[in-house]
């Protein structure tokens, strides 16, 4: 055993993080507000970088990485802020030639999709399977978003689109992997902007921080990181052990989520499986909470602020509230842990 | 990363097994808790077994008599005998995981010679002298004293909270030999056999009803100098430096004891009805139980993530604070979960099947989780260490 990360996967993590500093700083990513989150110019560059193929295998033309790696690169996409269809276009990858791809699963009434404005196309999530809905045969009603690097549109009823595959459950379990990630990352970004104010702003003659209630503040945000960050971690490795790097696993993986008949009660699937689909709602759970938490905790050490549009404390806030609620609750999660305990 | 095990740790793995399966069965009942001569022998006879299979000091080096294993290996080691439910380390405590550490990296060979076999075969019992009644957190302002006259320190003061001090040969005793330097500067570090004349040991009992501490009172107990361990007034730095032979691995027993109360909570719940119903029917219940092996997997994953920096590096990464920090919390709620089931049956100890060895019995559980984020330095003192050692916050003073 060597639950530590490896020189390459190092590289790699400095590696994307250079890059979002460079390319993604905080102004940039403001600014993608204004173009419906997407610059297709950085966007390429991601894809150029191999972002959205991590996972797909070499000879297919993808860089051949494990799911472990896929969490470590989005882990720094999320801690750098930045917007866009990441997940859907990470997953869509190898199976359509789209490049800007957005992900849904298919509610019962009317849908409030992502990235209305760049998508190329959209990928719904059923029980039946995965479907590719081009974007032109979708027709949005503007809705104003709580989160301005989340822009949303509503669609009164989504077309069935052409079926890419027959089944869901793997494809459910790796996106909600790849949402953990981005917001292990958003927990990260934000407790490190909590301590650099706690840091430099004077209060009473010293810094904020030396106060216990700002300095213990921080010490919880981090201990909630670390730990989702474990489980992240530890979730990924299961991923690959289970059934190697590659894209959606057969129909055998199993996720209950919203819109699936599944009985929660019921924890089909052989023990490995189970292994994996608890460590991926666990990691879930602990990466959502930590994302809210520290995004509270950082409006919080920066007083009036942390109120305010300028800080940056409202975005790492807002895109986690706004990634939990895709692909089960986390009260669903709990319980298909539950199931297995 | 690769969280599978090699081949060597398999087998490793299955040789303890194997060795587990025999043993375990031949061991008998465990003595019942208040039975401290009972608890010695129980304690110190499993200690000889390992011993005797070669698994004494698993993290110790061989040239101590140690069996040398890597970090990962002592990860396994912890599991498998928690898993097994074999006894776990005891009144042992002290000599495996402190004092004798801190007798490696520190003493004469002397004083290894004289000691370190015999906490290796279970005939010495240590406890840790440390806290005082005006020097717990600040623990550096102790002020028991010592003063020397010719070859002994005569040592006059105050320790408290000793675990098993009642029951211990020796101590590694804290004390105060220049009370004019700065107060890191002026302590030393000393090997007090309990049984001197001016010792005497009163045990506290605890919010449990047992006692499993004491106070220790000193009065001008004369220890020979040759028991000192390191420099005259450099003990602080001896004390502190058992923390470099930690290896992430201090809790595993812990965690996973609690894992297997968790599964046991699960099968109460399922057959349990509370307000009139299954407890495993009250959402909020199977909920929170959900969440509770959420978090204790990703605890096991911090720290097979601190193990491995610590077989990487030789020191285990930051995230050993965290889970202290993080575990005691998380443990209370699971406790407090177990008295919503148990309802007016908590106020009853042991009023559920309750195995003592993997603390099954909820009721003590409950009180005993009121310690986790005390012991071992508090919860508000691990946030100061996190605060300032890992995120450069600045220091109170
Ligand atoms: C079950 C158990 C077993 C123990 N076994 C041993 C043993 O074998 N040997 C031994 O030497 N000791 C032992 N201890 C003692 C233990 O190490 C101390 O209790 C601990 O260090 C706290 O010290 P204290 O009890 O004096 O509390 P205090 O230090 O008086 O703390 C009281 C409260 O004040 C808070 N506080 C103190 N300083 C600060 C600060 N700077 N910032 C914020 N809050 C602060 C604390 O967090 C705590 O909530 C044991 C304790 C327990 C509970």
């Amino acid at each position: 055993m060597d639950f530590e990360l490896t020189d390459d996967q190092v590289a790699l993590s400095d590696g994307i993080r250079d890059l979002c500093q460079g390319r993604f700083d905080i102004d940039t990513v403001r600014g993608l507000a204004d173009c419906g989150g997407v610059d297709r110019r950085l966007w390429a560059e991601l894809a150029d970088t191999g972002v959205f193929s991590l996972v797909v295998p070499e000879e297919d033309g993808g860089v051949g990485l494990g799911w472990a790696e896929a969490g470590l690169v989005f882990e720094q996409l999320g801690r750098s802020l930045v917007p866009g269809p990441l997940v859907g276009t990470l997953l869509a990858s190898g199976w359509t030639d789209d490049a800007v791809v957005g992900l849904i699963e298919r509610p019962i009434g009317p849908a409030l999709v992502e990235y209305p404005d760049v998508i190329d196309a959209l990928l719904v999530v059923d029980k039946d399977g995965v479907w590719r809905v081009d974007a032109a045969d979708l027709s949005f009603e503007a809705a104003h978003s709580v989160d301005p690097l989340t822009p949303v549109g509503r669609v009164a009823v989504l077309p069935q689109g052409e079926a890419v595959v027959d089944y869901c459950y793997g494809w459910a379990n790796q996106a909600v992997f790849l949402y953990s990630a981005l917001q292990v990352g958003l927990a990260t970004g934000a407790r490190e902007l909590a301590v650099a104010y706690a840091q430099e702003r004077q209060q009473f003659g010293k810094p904020i921080g030396q106060f216990q209630a700002i300095k213990h503040k921080c010490a919880d945000m981090y201990s909630r990181e670390e730990v989702a960050r474990a489980a992240l971690y530890y979730a990924g490795c299961v991923m690959d052990a289970t059934h190697g790097p590659g894209l959606p696993a057969g129909p055998g993986d199993y996720l209950y989520f919203e819109g699936c008949t599944i009985d929660p009660g019921d924890a089909r699937g052989d023990r490995e499986h189970q292994v994996m689909v608890r460590a991926i709602s666990g990691a879930r759970i602990l990466a959502a909470e930590a994302a809210d938490h520290n995004g509270k905790d950082c409006v919080q050490v920066h007083g009036g602020m942390g109120f305010t549009w300028e800080i940056d404390a409202h975005l790492y806030l807002k895109r986690a509230w706004a990634l939990t609620p895709c692909f089960g609750s986390l009260d669903e999660h709990a319980e298909r842990i539950a199931a297995m305990v | 990363m690769d969280i599978r095990f090699t081949a060597e740790e398999a087998t490793f793995r299955d040789e303890l097994r194997a060795w587990l399966t025999d043993v375990l069965p031949t061991l008998g009942d465990p003595p019942d808790s208040n039975d401290w001569p009972a608890r010695r022998e129980w304690d110190m006879g499993w200690q000889r077994k390992l011993y005797d299979a070669g698994y004494a000091g698993i993290n110790w080096p061989s040239e101590f008599g140690g069996r040398g294993s890597t970090p990962t290996e002592h990860l396994i080691f912890l599991e498998e005998t928690t898993r097994m439910g074999a006894p776990y380390v005891g009144m042992n405590f002290v000599a495996q995981l402190h004092a004798g550490p801190t007798l490696i990296l520190e003493a004469t060979s002397e004083q290894q010679a004289r000691h370190l076999p015999a906490m290796l075969k279970g005939e010495e019992v240590w406890c840790q002298g440390f806290s005082e009644p005006n020097a717990g957190s600040d623990l550096a302002s102790l002020s028991t004293r010592a003063i020397r006259d010719g070859d002994h320190y005569v040592v006059t003061g105050q320790k408290i909270w000793t675990s098993f001090g009642h029951v211990a040969d020796y101590c590694e005793l804290l004390v105060r030999t220049d009370p004019d330097a700065p107060k890191h500067r002026g302590i030393t570090w000393l090997i007090c056999p309990m049984d001197l004349p001016g010792i005497e040991v009163r045990p506290i009992t605890t919010v449990a009803g047992s006692s499993e501490f004491c106070e220790v009172f000193f009065d001008e107990v004369r220890i020979p100098v040759e028991n000192r361990v390191g420099d005259e007034n450099d003990g602080w730095r001896v004390a502190m430096v058992t923390f470099s032979f930690e290896r992430g691995t201090a809790f595993i027993s812990e965690l996973l004891g609690t894992l297997n109360q968790l599964a046991d909570m699960a099968d109460i719940a399922r057959n349990t009805s509370c307000n009139g119903s299954l407890a495993w029917d009250d959402d909020e219940i199977r909920r929170e139980i959900g969440r509770l092996q959420a978090e204790y997997d990703a605890l096991w994953a911090l720290t097979k993530r601190v193990v491995s920096q610590a077989q990487r590096t030789g020191m285990p990464g930051p995230g050993g604070s965290v889970f202290k920090l993080y575990y005691a919390d998380v443990k209370k709620r699971m406790a407090d979960l177990a008295h919503r089931m148990l309802e007016r049956e908590a106020l009853v100890f042991g009023s559920e099947a309750g195995d003592e060895q993997t603390g099954g019995d909820m009721v003590a559980s409950r009180l005993y989780v009121l310690s986790l984020s005390i012991a071992a330095g508090t919860s508000e003192i691990q946030r100061n260490i996190i605060g300032e050692r890992i995120l450069g916050l600045p220091k109170e003073r």
